[in-house]
C-alpha cells in the first residue's frame, strides 16, 4: 500500500506526511517545479521526488498534473494518493482519480485503520451529518482538508529527480494576482467574533473589529459577507468552504446559522448568539442567546467593556 | 455553439431534521444547489452577450427532476436534457460523472460545460473533473469570472492565496464559485413560461456503458452530538455578566 502525496503548498504536504503515517505508511512525495517546496519537505524527513520540466508543466493545467500524478504514482508503486483539499487539490481529486480508476473521497478530516480499511470521516449533507466512509477499489484518491493533522516534523530526507513522459499542457497562464495577504488565522483563534448578513453595511464593521480587540479576539465572518458584499477577506469565513474553527469563545453576530455556517464553529467550547430572530436556527447551537439588534447590542458592549 | 449546465437535485438542507442523530428527509422538498444556481446564471449571462446560442440544463436524478427543473427553466434555462433513474438522486459521484458525460455527449454543439465547484449537499466537487476527465476535455474549476473569444475561453480562477487568468480552448468544462454572480429570481412570467419550455428526458437505462460499481462504502452518516446550554440573557449586561463568570472575557 505504498503512498504518494502531492500538494502544490509544502505546509499541506507536511500535513500529509502526517495524515500518512496515521494509516501506518511512510510516503514518498512529488514535487512540481518547486525547489524550495522539495527541500523544505526534505528536511522535514521526507522522501521527495522531484520533477523539473519547468516549462512542460503547468501547474493551472489539472488534466496535465493529474497525467504526471498518475504517471509518478505507476513509477514509485503507489496505489493510494494523498492530496492536500485546497483548491486546486480539490479540483485535481476528481480527475486523478477518474485517470486512475481509483474511488475518491475530498475534504477528509480525519483517517483511521479500522478492520484493514481506511476509514474516513467528512462533512456531508452540507454540514448537517459527519459520514465516515471508505474507498473500495485498490487505488485510492484521497484529498485532505487542511489543518486536519500537524505538520510533520522528522529529519534527514532526500531528494530525487524523477524522470516523467509528460503530455503537453493545454491551459495557458496569462496572467496571475496574489491576493492582499491576510496575517489573521481565524482557525487558529482563541476567540471569534464573527458577523453575518446581519451587518447592515461595510461602515459598521469598525465597532465590532473594536468589540474583538477589547476581549482579545479576532473578527471572522459568515460567507456571503466575504464572497457576496467582499466586506472582509475569504480567509475569514467560517464554515463548510471556509475555515473549521474551535475557539474557546465564539460571539456570532446576525448570522442565521445554516449547516453550511455551523459546521465550521460547532466545535467552539461556548457560543454566543445575538440576532434579531428569536427562532433563527443559530440559537439552537449557542450556550448563550440574546434576542437583539447587533449593531445596538454590539455599542452597549464595547461601553460596558470599558 | 451551446453551454450546457448540469445541476444536482438535492433536499432543501435546511428542512432536513434530525432525529436520533439520523437525518430524516421526509417531505423535504427538493431544490437544486445554490452554486448550481451560478452556474446557470453565468451561462445565462453568454448567452445574453450573444456568447451561447441555448443553454441547455443537464441533470440526473429521480423523475421529480421534471418538477425541480421548471425554477432553472424560469431563471433562463433554454431547454432541459434529463437523465431519470429511480437511484440517481444521491448516486456516488463516480456514477454522476459518468451518466452526465454520456449526456452532454447526446446534446449537439456543446462548447462548454458549467457546473458548481461543489454540490450543495455532499460538497465532494468531484463530478466536473471526473466529466472534463471522460470527456477528454481541458478544465478550469472555481472560476469567478468567465469570457468567450472565438474558441476560447478566458477564466479567472480564484484560489485560497491568488487569482490566476488562464486560457483554454473549448470545448472544456468549467466550475464556477458562488462570488461569481447573483443569481436572477425569475418573475411570474418566466415561471409561467419555463412550464413549456422543451425537455427531452431520458431513462438512465438508455445510456450505454456506464459502470455502476460502488467505489465508496458508508459505514454510517450522524450529526455530531451536541449539547449547548441554551441559555436566554434578557441584555447585554447580562450576557457580559455571563461571560465574565466562565472566565471568557
Ligand atoms: C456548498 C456550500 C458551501 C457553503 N459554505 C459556507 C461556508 O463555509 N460558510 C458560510 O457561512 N456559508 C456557507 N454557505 C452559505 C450558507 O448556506 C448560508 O447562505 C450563509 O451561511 C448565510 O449567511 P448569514 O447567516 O450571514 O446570512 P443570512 O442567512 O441571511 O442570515 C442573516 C441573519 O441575520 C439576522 N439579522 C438581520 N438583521 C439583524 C440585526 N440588525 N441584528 C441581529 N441580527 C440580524 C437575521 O435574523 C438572520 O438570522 C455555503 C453554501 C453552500 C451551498
Amino acid at each position: 500500500m505504498a503512498v504518494l502525496i502531492f500538494s502544490d503548498k509544502a505546509n499541506l504536504a507536511l500535513e500529509l506526511l502526517t495524515a500518512a503515517e496515521a494509516i501506518g505508511e511512510k510516503a514518498k512525495i512529488l514535487v512540481i517545479n518547486d525547489d524550495e517546496q522539495a527541500e523544505i519537505l526534505a528536511h522535514a524527513g521526507a522522501e521527495v521526488y522531484k520533477i523539473n520540466n519547468n516549462n512542460d508543466v503547468v501547474l493551472a493545467d489539472t488534466a496535465q498534473i493529474a497525467a504526471v500524478v498518475k504517471e509518478a504514482a505507476c513509477k514509485l508503486g503507489a496505489d493510494i494518493v494523498l492530496l492536500s483539499s485546497n483548491r486546486r487539490g480539490k479540483e485535481l481529486a476528481g480527475r486523478l482519480a477518474q485517470k486512475m480508476g481509483a474511488g475518491c473521497l475530498t475534504d477528509v478530516s480525519s483517517m483511521e485503520i479500522n478492520g484493514g480499511r481506511i476509514e474516513c470521516k467528512r462533512n456531508a449533507l452540507g454540514g448537517a451529518t459527519v459520514a465516515t466512509q471508505y474507498i473500495n477499489t485498490d487505488k485510492k484518491v484521497i484529498a485532505v482538508a487542511p489543518r486536519s493533522f500537524a505538520p510533520y516534523a522528522g529529519s534527514g530526507g532526500k531528494v530525487e529527480e524523477l524522470a516523467l513522459d509528460l503530455p503537453a499542457a493545454a491551459v495557458k497562464v496569462l496572467e496571475v494576482k496574489a491576493k492582499e495577504t491576510d496575517t489573521v488565522d481565524i482557525a487558529a483563534a482563541d476567540k471569534l467574533v464573527a458577523v453575518g448578513q446581519g451587518l447592515n453595511s461595510k461602515e459598521d464593521l469598525p465597532m465590532i473589529e473594536e468589540l474583538a480587540k477589547k476581549i482579545g479576539a479576532e473578527v471572522a465572518c459568515s460567507k456571503p459577507l466575504a464572497t457576496d458584499k467582499k466586506w472582509l477577506p475569504e480567509e475569514r469565513v467560517i464554515g463548510l468552504s471556509g475555515k473549521i474553527c474551535k475557539p474557546e469563545l465564539a460571539i456570532l453576530l446576525g448570522i442565521s446559522g445554516q449547516v453550511q455556517f455551523t459546521v465550521g464553529i460547532r466545535d467552539a467550547k461556548v457560543i454566543v448568539a445575538i440576532n434579531t430572530d428569536e427562532n433563527a436556527n443559530i440559537n439552537a447551537m449557542a450556550d448563550y442567546i440574546l434576542t437583539a439588534d447587533l449593531h445596538e447590542a454590539v455599542k452597549e458592549m464595547n461601553k460596558l467593556l470599558g | 455553439m451551446n453551454v450546457v449546465v448540469a445541476m444536482k437535485q438535492i433536499p432543501d438542507l435546511q428542512q432536513i431534521r434530525i432525529k436520533n442523530r439520523q437525518p430524516v428527509f421526509d417531505d423535504v422538498p427538493l431544490t437544486f444547489g445554490t452554486i448550481d444556481k451560478n452556474a446557470l446564471e453565468a451561462g445565462v449571462m453568454l448567452k445574453e452577450n450573444n456568447l451561447a446560442e441555448k443553454v441547455i440544463v443537464l441533470a440526473a436524478g429521480s423523475e421529480d427532476l421534471e418538477d425541480t427543473v421548471k425554477e432553472a427553466l424560469a431563471a433562463g434555462g433554454d431547454e432541459a436534457f434529463l437523465i431519470v433513474g429511480d437511484d440517481l438522486n444521491g448516486a456516488e459521484s463516480s456514477i454522476i460523472a459518468q451518466v452526465l458525460a454520456a449526456g452532454v455527449k447526446k446534446i449537439d454543439d456543446v462548447g462548454l460545460l458549467l457546473l458548481g465547484e461543489g454540490s450543495g449537499d455532499n460538497y465532494s466537487g468531484q463530478v466536473g473533473s471526473r466529466i472534463a476527465e471522460i470527456l477528454g476535455w481541458p478544465q478550469v474549476g472555481y472560476a469567478g469570472a468567465i469570457k468567450l473569444e472565438g474558441n476560447k475561453a478566458i477564466v479567472t480562477r480564484v484560489l485560497e492565496d491568488a487569482e490566476e487568468v488562464v486560457e483554454v480552448a473549448l470545448p472544456a468544462v468549467i466550475t464556477v464559485v458562488s462570488g461569481i454572480n447573483e443569481p436572477r429570481i425569475p418573475s411570474v412570467t418566466q415561471i409561467l413560461k419555463a412550464g413549456k419550455k422543451p425537455k427531452e428526458v431520458i431513462e438512465e437505462d438508455e445510456l450505454d456503458g456506464i459502470n455502476k460499481e460502488a467505489l465508496i462504502t458508508t459505514v454510517s452518516n450522524l450529526a455530531p452530538e451536541s449539547d449547548r446550554k441554551r441559555i436566554v440573557v434578557k441584555n447585554v449586561a447580562e450576557l457580559v455578566d455571563k461571560l465574565r463568570s466562565e472566565n471568557m472575557i
